[in-house]
C-alpha cells in the first residue's frame, strides 16, 4: 500500500540557517523519484524532512506541510516514531547495527513493533533478504555479524532491514555512492523490483542512474554558497534529460554547470 | 566496523604494557637515511627501556619487601590464615597463641563492595544516559560537569558525611528491607530491635555514592561517542529514544561501562577511612548485611596499624597482599570481559 507524498512550501532550517526554501512537489505512489543537483543544494536535507529525520539534529526545524496520502506528518498529534515506521530510509554509508547478526539486523525494526513468533520472523527475514537480492549470499551465515559483510552487501542488508517492516515509502540517500558497479547494478535492479510495492525517493549524483531508475526527477540548485537551496524543477525523467524547461537544469545535466 | 571507544580499561593494564615501547621500535634501517634519525630512535629506545625496567624493578622490590615481611608472621600463625575470622596477631601474654585470618575481612570487603556496585552501576548508567541522550542541552552540560566534580571529592569527605549524616537517615529504608526481604537471607527482621545503621549495608551505600561519579563520568564519555550513523540507523527504523539507546548506544558502550564499573569496584575494595568510620568492627561472618558490624581489609589495616607489634605488622601486610591479589583478579576478569565483548562487536 504505497502512499503519495505532497510537499508544499517547505522551508528547512539548521538553527537560524535557512538551508532549503520554498519546496513544493507531488510524488505519486509506486513511482521512483530522483533528486539531483550540485553538492550542498539540500537534497539530503529535503529527503530527511520526508520521514522527520531532519529534526533529530539539534536545532533543526521545518516549516510547511508534508502530506502522506493527505495526512500531515508534521501535524501536532503525529508521533515522529510512527512516521519513521511508515517511511523507511537507507543512508549513504551502510549502517548495519554492528553488534547484531545479519538475522537480527533484518528483524530489528519488527522487534521494535513488538514480539513476534520465530517462524514468522524466519519467513520475513528470507523474504526481505530475497527482496534485497542478498539471500543467496548470506543464507548460510545468518548468525554472523552484519559488519562481517562487504560494503555492498551491508548496503543491501540495510535495504532488507528497511523493507522488512513493509514501509509505504522508501527514501534512499545516495545508496550506491560507496559501491562498485556490480553492487550498484544489483541495487538499481532492486529499485525496479521494489517500485511495484513502494513509493521510492532516491538522491543520486549519478545522472545515468537517475535516468535509468526514476520516473520523475527533481533538480535542486542554490544560487550561491550560503543561500538556501531550491527545487528548480521537477518533471518526468525523460523530459528532464531530453528537454528541460529551465536553462539551469539543462546546464547541469549537460555538464555546463557553474 | 565501529572503532572501539578509547577504552578506560586500557589504563587498568597500563603498568603491564610499559615494555611495549621497547620492542616496537626495533625496526630496520629507515629510508629517510640520516644518522640523526637513527640516533633519535636509539635514544628513545634507551629511555623507554630504562623507564620500563625501573618500573618493574620498583614493583619487584615492593613485592619482595611485602612478602618478606608477611612470611614470618604467617609462619607464626596458629590459626588458618584463610579461614580464621578473628584478628589477634600479637599474643597478650608472651608465648600465647597467635590467631589471625582473613575470612571475615574478605567476605565483608566483598559484600560491602557488591552492595556498592549493585546500587552504583545502574544509577551511574542512568545518569550517564540521561546527561548524554535525554536531558535538554541547557541542563545536560552543568549536570555532566557536576558529576565530574563529584568524582574529584576526596573519599574522606564522603566518609564524614556518611558517618555524621547519611547513616542516621537510613532507618526507614533498612526497616523496610528487613521486613520485606528477610527471605533473601540478607536481611533480618527483629521487631523489637532498632535497625542497624553501622552495617555493611550502610558502608556499601556510602561506597556507592563515592564510586558513582567516576562510573557515571566515564560511561557518559563512552556514550557520547556512539557514531551518529548508528543512532540514526535506529531512529530511522522508528525506534523511540529508549529503543535507540537499547539497540545502538548500550551495545556500543558495553566495554567502556564494564571498565568504568571495574574502576569503581577497585576503589570500593580499597576504600579505607570512610568504611573504617562507619563500621563497628566485628570480626565475624554475618550475612545479614543490615546488622551492625563488619570489618574490611583496608579498614582493618587502618585501625590496627597503630597498635600492631612485630607479628601484627606482618599479619596486616599479609592481608594487604591478599587484597592486592583480589584486586588483580577482578581487573583480569574485567579485561577478559572487555576483550570478549570487543571481539563480538
Ligand atoms: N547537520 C547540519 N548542520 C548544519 N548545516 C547543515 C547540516 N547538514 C547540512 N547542512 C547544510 O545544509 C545545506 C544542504 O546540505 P545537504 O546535506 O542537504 O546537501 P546535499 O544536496 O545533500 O549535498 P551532497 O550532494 O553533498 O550530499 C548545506 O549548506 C549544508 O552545509
Ligand atoms: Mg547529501
Amino acid at each position: 500500500m504505497a502512499k503519495s507524498i505532497d510537499v508544499s512550501d517547505l522551508n528547512i532550517y539548521y538553527g537560524s540557517f535557512l538551508a532549503v526554501e520554498g519546496v513544493s512537489m507531488f510524488i505519486e505512489p509506486k513511482s521512483v523519484t530522483a533528486f539531483i543537483g550540485p553538492s550542498g543544494c539540500g537534497k539530503s536535507t529535503v529527503l530527511r524532512t520526508l520521514n522527520r529525520m531532519h529534526e533529530v539534529i539539534p536545532g533543526a526545524r521545518v516549516q510547511g506541510k508534508v502530506l502522506l496520502d493527505g495526512e500531515d506528518i508534521y501535524g501536532s498529534a503525529v508521533d515522529p516514531v510512527n512516521v519513521r515506521r511508515t517511511i523507511g530510509m537507507v543512508f549513504q554509508r551502510p549502517n548495519p547495527f554492528p553488534t547484531m547478526s545479519i538475522y537480527d539486523n533484518v528483524v530489528a525494526g519488527l522487534r521494535l513493533a513488538g514480539r513476534q513468533p520465530r517462524a514468522k520472523l524466519d519467513a520475513i527475514v528470507e523474504k526481505a533478504l530475497r527482496g534485497a537480492n542478498l539471500w543467496n549470499e548470506v543464507k548460510d551465515r545468518l548468525k554472523k555479524p552484519g559488519a562481517s559483510l562487504s560494503g555492498g552487501q551491508q548496503q543491501r542488508l540495510c535495504i532488507a532491514r528497511a523493507i522488512a517492516v513493509e514501509p509505504q515509502v522508501l527514501l534512499m540517500d545516495e545508496p550506491c555512492s560507496a559501491l562498485d558497479p556490480i553492487s550498484t547494478l544489483a541495487i538499481e535492479d532492486l529499485i525496479q523490483d521494489l517500485k511495484g510495492k513502494y513509493t521510492i525517493v532516491i538522491v543520486t549524483h549519478n545522472m545515468q542512474q537517475a535516468a535509468r531508475v526514476s520516473d520523475r526527477t527533481g533538480f535542486f540548485n542554490l544560487s550561491a554558497v550560503g543561500k538556501p537551496g531550491r527545487l528548480v524543477e521537477m518533471d518526468d525523467t525523460q523530459r528532464i534529460f531530453s528537454n528541460p524547461t529551465d536553462k539551469r537544469t539543462e546546464d547541469y545535466i549537460t555538464g555546463r554547470f557553474g | 566496523m565501529t572503532e572501539n571507544p578509547p577504552s578506560p580499561g586500557a589504563t587498568i593494564g597500563a603498568a603491564g604494557s610499559a615494555h611495549v615501547g621497547a620492542s616496537t621500535l626495533s625496526g630496520g634501517p629507515s629510508l629517510i637515511s640520516g644518522a640523526s634519525v637513527r640516533r633519535g630512535d636509539r635514544v628513545f629506545r634507551g629511555l623507554s627501556v630504562a623507564a620500563s625496567a625501573s618500573v618493574l624493578a620498583i614493583m619487584a622490590a615492593i613485592a619482595a619487601f611485602l612478602v618478606s615481611e608477611a612470611i614470618p608472621a604467617l609462619a607464626k600463625n596458629d590459626a588458618n590464615f584463610l579461614t580464621e575470622t578473628k584478628w589477634f596477631p600479637d599474643p597478650s601474654t608472651p608465648g600465647g597463641p597467635v590467631i589471625f585470618g582473613i575470612a571475615s575481612l574478605a567476605i565483608d570487603t566483598l559484600v560491602s563492595s557488591l552492595v556498592a556496585m549493585a546500587v552504583a552501576v545502574p544509577v551511574a548508567i542512568g545518569i550517564a544516559l540521561f546527561t548524554a541522550y535525554y536531558a535538554p542541552r541547557r541542563l545536560a552540560r552543568p549536570l555532566a560537569y557536576l558529576v565530574d566534580l563529584l568524582a574529584a571529592v576526596p573519599s574522606i569527605v564522603y566518609g564524614l558525611w556518611g558517618f555524621f549524616f547519611f547513616k542516621n537517615h537510613l532507618g526507614g529504608l533498612v526497616l523496610w528491607l528487613d521486613r520485606w526481604f528477610g527471605w533473601t537471607g540478607l536481611f533480618h527482621y527483629r521487631p523489637s530491635a532498632l535497625p542497624g545503621n553501622q552495617s555493611l549495608f550502610t558502608a556499601g551505600l556510602v561506597l556507592a555514592i563515592m564510586i558513582l561519579p567516576i562510573i557515571s563520568a566515564i560511561s557518559r564519555e563512552v556514550f557520547v561517542q556512539v557514531p551518529r550513523q548508528n543512532i540514526e540507523a535506529a531512529l530511522a527504523l522508528g525506534a523511540t529514544r529508549w529503543e535507540m539507546v537499547r539497540i545502538s548506544v548500550l551495545p556500543f558502550g558495553r566495554a567502556g561501562v564494564t571498565s568504568a564499573s571495574i574502576l569503581g569496584l577497585g576503589r570500593a575494595l580499597g576504600e579505607t577511612l570512610a568504611v573504617a568510620l562507619i563500621l563497628t568492627q566485628v570480626y565475624d561472618i554475618n550475612l545479614h548485611i543490615t546488622e551492625n558490624g563488619g570489618i574490611t581489609f583496608a579498614s582493618n589495616i587502618a585501625l590496627k596499624i597503630g597498635e600492631a607489634e612485630n607479628t601484627g605488622t606482618g599479619a596486616l601486610i599479609a592481608s594487604g597482599l591478599v587484597l592486592f591479589v583480589i584486586t588483580l583478579a577482578v581487573n583480569s576478569v574485567a579485561q577478559l570481559l572487555i576483550r570478549r565483548s570487543n571481539v563480538e562487536a
